[in-house]
């Protein structure tokens, strides 16, 4: 689905979300209150300038009294790979926009991630997964890094990563295998309203991070929760 | 503690909580008897190591309380797999329900590739859980000088922190340059050009732009007053805080954003040499430092 | 991996109170050895995890020399082995035996 095709299934009462570049901004008219939009999309990467524009609309939003929800729309690349990016330290821009979200949230605002696309490493984290729900459409594609690149630095011929692929979903890309480890919370229906979809995420109260819980429940993170808790025991006993 | 000088860059994961906590003060959590070992190595027949390459535990710093991390930059780069990220997410937890400070010492590459799903989401729980940590005015103090450098995931994770103290060895990035040079070219980054490297990436850049706070010698004694320091700092995390990030990182954008090289931002900065940075010993680099640089301000 | 198991008498018996010691760590050509105290006083189990395989006998005679020469008895000894040479698995076995009959730090 393109974005204006997911923001017209999303706010059938119409929306003022617009583009600029490859980010998305706005707002639109959900059940009695607002959804507010952003948005990384055209599965461009996410450098300094994109990371600091995204991070400025979030925080005005946080700095808001309305504690409406916050939908950020991600088909991103990976971070920009740039000598300029990293001089001028792209580490610190990423970050801060995670943190903008988290504080956001953090003042009330839901923040739900749709990744309708691509999204892959850094620019992953600061984004989709920085929001307090992640779901995905069908076709989306999230990695952490391509087989080919990690063929690469790991030294393994792609034939045997393909081949161990098959067996776990810890390593490689693909939208079941973040599913599995407990990275996306929901896989929504494109076939039914996104808005019905979208009601429903918002009526599901928050409870916390669950993501290592889920990644032990469908097998693709086996101790992560676990381990987490031991440590955690260990260190208030 | 011994009066002989010890490398921070040199010492091991162990070696840097030993010389970091007050003698005897070190309590492990789910140590190296407890064999939780990476789940996931294995399918590469790669051996695994009986801490996952991070040691987590409490202790005391000066008399004051900590919870405490060190990455072992020399087992798998210090990458994140799932047990090595959730031994750090579960200290970052228990940091927010006791309300006691955190001191990290990372040393990593970020993700490790090959349980590159589980690092991944692990990276966003750490950064989520220092950040729930702050709000409730718990410090998180990083500190940055290993051998793997701070890249990837571990650059985001160091974002997070409330004050990050480096030695000039402590590169921050997000890619590194040998990730640049592939996917980039060698025109876009050498990653061979050793020269270029510190300087985009290590920590005396990173100090003169206000990406780090504090800059010390490659000497585990100077980590540690620096992480005692720290410590003492005011503990704010909020609104605001954000607010002054976002004002400081689009300065940094309008002032230096047209530069290729870190030269030309340490002259802008006002440095008559900067061509003398690199080699600049590290008490005469943190003189002129405190003059020209670009202090973040608690700002992070 | 392949999963090598020793339990060998020892005859020297290991010193010190220390329950764990642990030194090295896993890297190309380097090695972890974790030391803690095991149930028999005159014996020594050894468990290798190594992704260099066939190299039993090798590891044989570097335990059967260690054994010899330390006082290794009581003790229960785990490796992670990223591919040493055997003149490093010897000192970091005798690194840790060392290490275990200091008194805790």
């Amino acid at each position: 689905m393109t974005p204006a095709e997911i923001l017209d299934s999303l706010f059938p009462a119409g929306h003022d979300v617009t583009t600029d570049g490859d980010l998305l901004f706005g707002r639109a008219r959900f059940g009695d209150g607002i959804v507010h939009v952003v948005g990384a999309t055209g599965r461009a990467p996410i450098g300094i300038d994109q990371a600091i524009r995204l991070s400025a609309a979030v925080l005005q939003i946080a700095s808001s009294d309305d504690a409406a929800p916050i939908l950020f729309l991600v088909d991103s690349a990976s971070q920009r790979m740039s000598r300029r990016d990293e001089l001028l330290g792209l580490s610190e821009y990423l970050a801060h926009l995670a943190k903008s979200l988290l504080l956001a949230e953090a003042r009330g605002h839901r923040t739900i991630g749709l990744l309708y696309g691509g999204s892959a490493a850094g620019a992953f984290i600061a984004t989709a997964l920085a929001c307090g729900t992640l779901v995905a459409l069908p076709g989306a594609h999230p990695e952490v890094m391509d087989l080919a690149s990690m063929a690469r630095v790991t030294k393994l011929p792609i034939d045997v990563l393909e081949a161990k692929a098959k067996t776990t979903p810890v390593f490689a890309p693909g939208l079941d295998n973040l599913v599995s480890v407990g990275g996306i919370a929901t896989v929504w229906d494109a076939g039914t309203s996104l808005a019905d979809q979208l009601q429903t995420v918002l009526a599901t109260p928050r409870a916390g991070d669950d993501r290592a819980t889920l990644g032990a429940e469908r097998g693709g993170r086996p101790a992560a929760a676990r381990i987490a808790g031991a440590v955690a025991t260990a260190a208030q006993g | 503690m011994s009066n002989i000088r010890q490398s921070w860059y040199e010492a091991g994961a162990r070696e840097r909580i030993a010389a970091l906590v007050d003698p005897r003060s070190f309590a492990e959590f789910v140590g190296p008897e407890c064999r939780e070992t990476s789940p996931h190595l294995g399918i590469f027949n790669l051996p695994a190591q009986f801490d996952d390459g991070i040691v987590v535990g409490s202790g005391s710093i000066n008399g004051t309380p900590v919870l405490v991390a060190a990455q072992e930059g020399r087992f798998m780069g210090g990458a994140f797999g799932e047990v090595h990220g959730a031994k750090l997410t579960g200290l970052l937890r228990a940091a927010k329900a006791l309300g006691r400070d955190v001191v990290i010492a990372f040393d990593t590459g970020g993700v490790r590739l090959q349980e590159a799903n589980a690092g991944e989401i692990a990276i966003a729980e750490i950064m989520r859980a220092i950040v729930e940590a702050r709000l409730d005015g718990v410090r998180v103090v990083g500190l940055i000088g290993g051998r793997a450098g701070c890249y990837g995931g571990g650059g985001l994770i160091a974002g997070c922190c409330s004050t990050l103290i480096v030695s000039e060895q402590g590169r921050i990035s997000v890619t590194g340059p040998e990730v640049i040079e592939t996917n980039k070219g060698v025109e876009e980054f050498d990653s061979r050009d050793r020269a270029l490297v510190w300087r985009t990436m290590g920590g005396k850049h990173r100090t003169l732009i206000g990406g780090a706070d504090v800059f010390v010698d490659d000497d585990a004694a100077a980590f540690r007053a620096a992480a005692t320091a720290a410590l003492a700092r005011p503990a704010k995390f909020d609104a605001a805080t954000l607010a002054a990030e976002q004002a400081r990182l689009e300065r940094r954008i309008a002032r230096f954003g047209d530069m290729s090289d870190a030269t030309d931002i340490w002259h802008a900065l006002g440095i008559n040499d900067p061509k003398a940075i690199p080699d600049m010993p590290a008490d005469a680099f943190a003189t002129l430092a405190a003059q020209y640089r670009e202090s973040a301000d608690d700002a992070r | 991996m392949e999963i090598l198991h020793f339990d060998i008498a020892a005859p020297m018996p290991a010193g010190g109170t220390r329950k764990m010691a642990l030194v090295g760590v896993v890297a190309s050509g380097n090695l972890e050895v974790l030391v803690e105290r095991g149930d028999a006083a005159d014996r020594c189990a050894i468990e290798i995890s190594t992704a260099a395989h066939g190299f039993r006998d090798l590891w044989d005679a570097v335990v059967a020399d260690f054994v010899g020469r330390r006082a290794a008895g009581g003790l229960r000894i785990a490796i992670n082995d990223g591919g040493a040479r055997p003149d490093t698995v010897s000192l970091r076995l005798a690194q840790g035996v060392r290490l275990i009959e200091e008194p805790e730090a």
